[in-house]
């Protein structure tokens, strides 16, 4: 433990769609507890459970970290996946690499890095082809 | 809603509790504890104790209890004596309890003939609420998904625990209390006396039993006294066996009665894209999911804390599957077209909630955010210590709760875990 925040750690296994939004749950539960208001709630809901299920889809898995201090959370979204060739292209709402199989299952709409960016105060993304993919993420609380 | 001290009820202040322990049969396992949805259940000198304010009323512990040590609240038969024109409300669930019923008036009938001097639907009552929902999707006046506000149990849930969602309820009052206006005012209308009415529901669930003695998104209490199925059906079967004459009092159409059973008021939206979840574990799942942005696309959302709908509450006498099956076979016999607030001349309004029921912060550790912070990070330093088997034999339903309720100051600071 630092000394001003919790740290909060989960593996989020790959093409495992049934775990997908654990560690969302478990944040927000802990945000509850805190009390922090639920419109800051929703906005780490949303992008915490969009960075789980990229994870699911496009990276076999990975670890999703939270360290929540008073005024903020900041998540980290760390896989060794096959990595992005074009994050700016990525970052286009409605763009999508995921496969048929998965979109007949209402995921891959091209919304998730998108809407992880709209809803979160800091948002910065770093991947490499063949080396993974990590999100960093900001939100601070009203 | 409604302050403690305004509400009229028999059940006294004490007593005024979702659920009771019989603590002489309760030999203090962890089996209620373990499955309550919000932890609410601990285990404190050997017996089972509720934190009510946690309590969403959805009957789980009740249901599990192999001792029977738990026992829904609710008002006894003998409350009858107390007014002098006798109102009972029946909801659509109550008729799958009845082996071969081939007409639902004859319910009705024999409600009559154990001393009620009037009968109300709640399944009549329904088919307005679900006009108003229609008028409501059309107009698009609530985000959508909208999520029903039919089952008092997932309501609570909500009001503790997804305040963000608290914008996308429905907000119609309960088909119970539209039920309870109804037959109030019709029996006005007879010219009956108002201090001589009362109100009685015949309730599926202990969650319904408080909400209505609570208010629930209503000024004051409509019903006056709730009454348990299992009461009723004990008088009621040898009395319908005895019926010579059956009075056709039923208005209902199918639509009120499907109501009773999962995906009844979803369905009845008239909505293309609907989820109706039923059983208390399944609807967390569809709350959680709606938090996280999810299920966007999709109109309105029925969620029922019991398996099956109202037909799997914990104070039926039938199993939720034999009384969901005979509830569809009635749908058979009852007429197609529903009832529409045109035909009783209300506006939809009438049918809206009096007053927005208040949100609850149970799970906040401390008002003060740092304060709060800090009970956090002693409780992830605790969760270090414990071996995570979640056995309960501490009395808390995890390691997790056992680590909240020792920085909560909700037990001794020495508390220690059996387990190590």
């Amino acid at each position: 433990m630092n000394g001003d925040h919790i740290h909060l750690e989960f593996a989020v296994s790959g093409n495992n769609f049934a775990s997908a939004g654990s560690a969302s749950e478990e944040v927000k539960g802990t945000l509850k507890k805190l009390g922090i208001p639920s419109c800051d709630i929703r906005r780490v809901a949303i992008a915490m459970y969009e960075g789980e299920i990229n994870m699911v889809i496009h990276a076999g898995g990975g670890v999703a970290t939270a360290d929540i201090y008073l005024d903020r959370i900041e998540i980290v979204l760390a896989d060794k996946g096959k990595g992005i060739p074009d994050v700016e292209l990525a970052m286009t709402p409605g763009w999508s690499t995921a496969p048929e199989d998965i979109r007949a299952l209402g995921f891959g709409a091209g919304m998730g890095l998108p809407n992880m960016k709209k809803y979160t105060d800091e948002f910065v993304i770093e991947s490499e082809v063949g080396v993974g993919t990590t999100v960093r993420m900001k939100i601070f609380f009203s | 809603m409604a302050k403690k001290s305004q509400i009229k009820c028999v059940l006294d202040e004490k007593a005024l509790h979702t659920v009771t322990l019989d603590p002489e049969k309760c030999r203090g396992c962890v089996t209620c504890m373990k499955r309550c949805p919000t932890e609410a259940i601990r285990v404190r000198g050997g017996k089972a104790s509720v934190a009510y304010e946690r309590c969403i009323g959805c009957g789980e512990c009740i249901r599990l209890c192999r001792y029977q040590a738990k026992k829904p609240s609710h008002d006894a038969w003998d409350t009858l004596e107390d007014f002098k024109y006798k109102i009972a409300l029946v909801a659509p669930s109550f008729y799958g309890q009845f082996n071969n019923l081939e007409d639902i008036n004859i319910v009705l009938n024999g409600l009559l003939a154990i001393g009620f001097d009037d009968v109300g639907e709640v399944g009549e009552a329904a088919e307005y609420i679900t006009d108003v929902t229609r008028r409501i999707m059309t107009e698009g006046s609530i985000p959508a998904p909208i999520i029903s506000t039919a089952c008092p149990a997932i309501l609570e849930l909500i009001l503790m625990k997804y305040h963000d969602l608290s914008e996308r309820l429905l907000g119609t009052l309960a088909p119970v209390d539209v039920a309870a206006k109804l037959a109030r005012e019709r029996a006005l209308k007879k010219g009956v006396p108002e201090e001589d009415i009362g109100v009685y529901f015949i309730s599926p669930c202990p969650a319904k039993v408080f909400a209505l003695k609570m208010g629930l998104g209503v000024e004051r209490p409509y019903v006056d006294r709730v009454l348990s199925v299992s009461d009723a059906y004990m008088r009621l079967v040898p009395a319908m066996e005895k019926l010579t004459e059956i009075r056709p009092l039923a208005r209902m159409s199918s639509t009120g009665l499907c109501w009773g059973i999962s995906r009844g008021e979803a369905n009845s939206t008239g909505g293309i894209k609907t989820i109706a979840a039923d059983g208390v574990e399944q609807c967390v799942k569809i709350l959680e999911a709606l938090e996280d942005g999810g299920l966007s696309d999709m109109q309105f959302i029925e969620l029922n804390a019991c398996v099956s709908g109202c037909v799997g509450g914990v104070m039926n006498v039938e199993n939720p599957f034999v009384a969901r099956s005979r509830v569809h076979y009635l749908t058979r016999k009852l007429k197609s077209e529903s009832n529409t607030i045109e035909d009783i001349g209300k506006d939809a309004d009438w049918f809206m909630w009096e007053q927005n029921p208040s949100l609850k912060d149970v799970f906040k550790l401390d008002d003060n955010r740092l304060a709060a912070l800090s009970k956090l990070m002693e409780k992830e330093e605790i969760l270090k210590t414990l071996p995570m088997v979640d056995c309960g034999l501490c009395g808390a339903p995890s390691c997790t709760a056992f680590a909240e309720d020792l920085v909560g100051g909700v037990i001794p600071k020495d508390s220690v875990c059996v387990r190590k």
